[in-house]
């Protein structure tokens, strides 16, 4: 699998190139600002972007506004998204196309190795990955308002970990559940949001983060 | 309807001349009673009186001609001395106020200028209504009765009530004088707005001593403010992120010695060293989002508080119109304002929902926020509005609140500044 990285800080690059290589991805190419990268995403083509928000030379959301570009001449680009700070308004940029193929987490989450791999893996196959803080920031807002406040302590967390992007079997695995208990669980809270039940998983993560940002 | 309404307007500034004149002898005698002590009681008191009409004058002019004129005053000091030493430095202050010596020549000359500017229009109408009343029969009154009076030129006399070509001139005049009554009304009331400037707005040494109290005061709190935002700083850095490197080196070194004598111990240490490092993290975005939050340095102030809207638990709708970024500071300082104004809605309004507007006008950043909560909100009772005044306000800039029992709450700040051109 081929990446496209774009990360400043040289120490954090290289750290990043190992991980990757080590997990059996090819490097196309490693960028260390804003322009290079968007020059690299159209060139390259990759099976995934992995790209810092802030960038030289503007030290803004250069990386961001790189991507962003990128995925308008090529859509649905898989592009994983990493910062030292999540923004609701930077999510909802990213997801606003509807297309899929979208990360954005913190770069805390790259401590995790396999957790890491695993987001970066999703998200090329068309999968998301929205850090939890991105996710539980949304839910707490919408846990006010019916009928999201309906769902029990449960529903909530299946809830939060389906937003993330995981998949029903990653969910059994983080809560200790069978996998039958979690479908379970998505299909009442489907039933309770009013949302079509869909098996695709990415379909189904699309229809929950809208649903959340509706609120 | 201007046209209508100046002539009343300015007949009632008219009205202002006798106030005027007795305030004016009253201070005269005041100073006059300087030499046995009594004028130094005096003085103060009336030449507050004075001001007080001064103000009146000032507001009346500012609605109806539209000449804005700002007080002039000098600031009171800060402090005053005890007893009959207050009593005299305030005397002397008082007298020693340029704006004072310009407010009784205003008195002694506005009775007089009034009559030929604002109020002169009343007159005329007054004068041309009369002349209509002459051609309608009180003429013919007047002269049946033996008496002889003149309207203009025209004799109103002997045979007057028969003569066509006098009652016609003295409707033509009637007319004349009543038309140029309505017609001259809201040029002479600028004209005597002009002339109410001159005497009743700030000389170049007042306007100068105010701008330098005003700049002395929101230098010394912006400075203040800035060094406890840094001893905050210094504190949480302390307390927080540096003590927490300081842990996980320790535990670094004991993990360097279990190593080799107990592999699992030291596996379960270097774990607890990886949570303590997110922690450390953790810690530091939340004083970076403190310092200056990454969406406002990325994007400016219009995404920023529309990311804070977004995080906002009450339902807050944000609208911009903003063709460039303003400075940093400014920037800066207007997010944190907005931030401060959404939190005391949160927690004191009982609003549901917020909004918030954002945009650049007349070389003014105005933000307005709204909530739909109970309003009664004041500057007092620690709601910290009196701290974003003071912070704006380093920035020239200004807080209006606007909070009726019942709601809603309208806060307005206004920050002049220039606009840089979007980033491409």
């Amino acid at each position: 699998m081929r990446v496209v990285l774009a990360e400043d800080l040289a120490l954090l690059r290289e750290g990043l190139v190992s991980l990757l290589e080590s997990h059996g991805f090819e490097i196309a190419a490693a960028v260390d600002n804003g322009p290079s990268l968007l020059k690299a995403l159209l060139d390259h083509r990759p099976d995934v972007a992995v790209v810092d928000v802030r960038l030289p030379p503007s030290f803004t959301d250069e990386g961001l506004q790189a991507a962003l570009e990128a995925r308008r001449q090529v859509p649905g680009l898989p592009v994983l998204v990493l910062s030292q700070y999540v923004e609701q308004l930077y999510a909802r940029e990213l997801l606003a196309d509807g297309s899929g193929g979208i990360g954005y987490l913190l770069k805390d989450r790259v401590f995790d190795a396999d957790q890491f791999v695993d987001a970066v893996r999703r998200v090329a196959g068309g999968g998301t990955a929205m850090d939890p803080e991105v996710i539980s920031r949304l839910v707490a807002r919408g846990t006010r308002d019916e009928p999201l406040g309906r769902l029990t302590p449960r529903e909530r967390e299946v809830l939060e970990l389906m937003a993330q992007g995981r998949s029903n079997a990653a969910i059994a695995q983080a809560l200790v559940v069978t996998e039958r208990a979690v479908t379970k669980h998505t299909a009442n809270i489907f039933g309770k949001l009013d949302l079509a039940v869909s098996d695709d998983d990415n379909r189904r993560v699309l229809a929950v983060l809208a649903y959340l940002d509706r609120s | 309807m201007t046209r209508l309404r100046a002539p009343w307007r300015g007949f009632r500034l008219g009205l202002l001349a006798f106030p005027a004149m007795v305030l004016a002898s009253v201070l005269i005698t005041s100073y006059s009673l300087v030499a046995n002590v009594v004028g130094i009681l005096l003085v103060p008191p009336v030449l507050m009186l004075t001001r007080g009409l001064m103000d009146v004058y000032r507001d009346l002019i500012g609605r109806w001609s539209g000449v804005r004129i700002e007080r002039p005053y000098l600031p009171d000091p800060a402090e005053e001395r005890e007893g009959f030493a207050g009593v005299w430095d305030r005397f002397v202050r008082l007298s020693s106020d340029p704006a004072t010596w310009r407010d009784l020549a205003w008195l002694l000359a506005d009775p007089i200028v009034v009559l030929f500017t604002a109020a002169l229009p009343f007159y005329l109408i007054a004068y041309g209504i009369w002349g209509f009343g002459l051609a309608a029969g009180m003429g013919g009154v007047i002269a049946g009765l033996g008496g002889t009076d003149y309207y203009g030129f025209v004799p109103v006399n002997g045979d007057y009530a028969n003569d066509p070509t006098r009652i016609g001139f003295t409707i033509v005049l009637a007319t004349v004088f009543t038309v140029a009554g309505f017609l001259s009304g809201p040029k002479l009331l600028g004209v005597y707005g002009r002339w109410g400037r001159l005497l009743l707005g700030p000389t170049e040494r007042s306007r100068l001593a105010l701008r330098v109290q005003h700049l002395t005061e929101t230098r010394s709190e912006a400075v203040d403010a800035s060094a406890a935002e840094l001893r905050r700083i210094e504190r949480d850095l302390h307390d927080g992120a540096q003590a927490r490197l300081v842990a996980m080196g320790m535990t670094l070194g004991a993990i360097e010695h279990l190593l080799d004598k107990d592999p699992a111990k030291a596996r379960l240490l270097l774990a607890e060293t990886r949570q303590s490092s997110a922690k450390a993290l953790n810690e530091l975005r939340d004083l970076v989002r403190g310092i200056h939050p990454p969406v406002l340095a990325d994007r400016g102030v219009a995404d920023a508080v529309k990311a804070i809207a977004l995080d906002h638990p009450l339902k807050v709708e944000v609208d911009t119109d903003l063709p460039g970024r303003p400075h940093p500071p400014v920037e800066s300082a207007a997010f944190f304002a907005v931030s401060e104004i959404l939190t005391n809605a949160a927690k004191h309004s009982g609003a549901d929902r917020v909004w918030i507007d954002l945009r650049y006008e007349d070389g003014m950043l105005r933000i307005t926020v709204t909530d739909d909560g109970r309003g009664g909100a004041t500057f007092e009772g620690g709601t910290g509005l009196r701290g974003i005044e003071r912070r704006i306000g380093t920035f020239d800039g200004v807080l209006a609140l606007n909070s009726p029992p019942g709601g809603p709450t309208i806060v307005t700040l206004e920050l002049p500044c220039e606009l840089s051109s979007p980033r491409t």
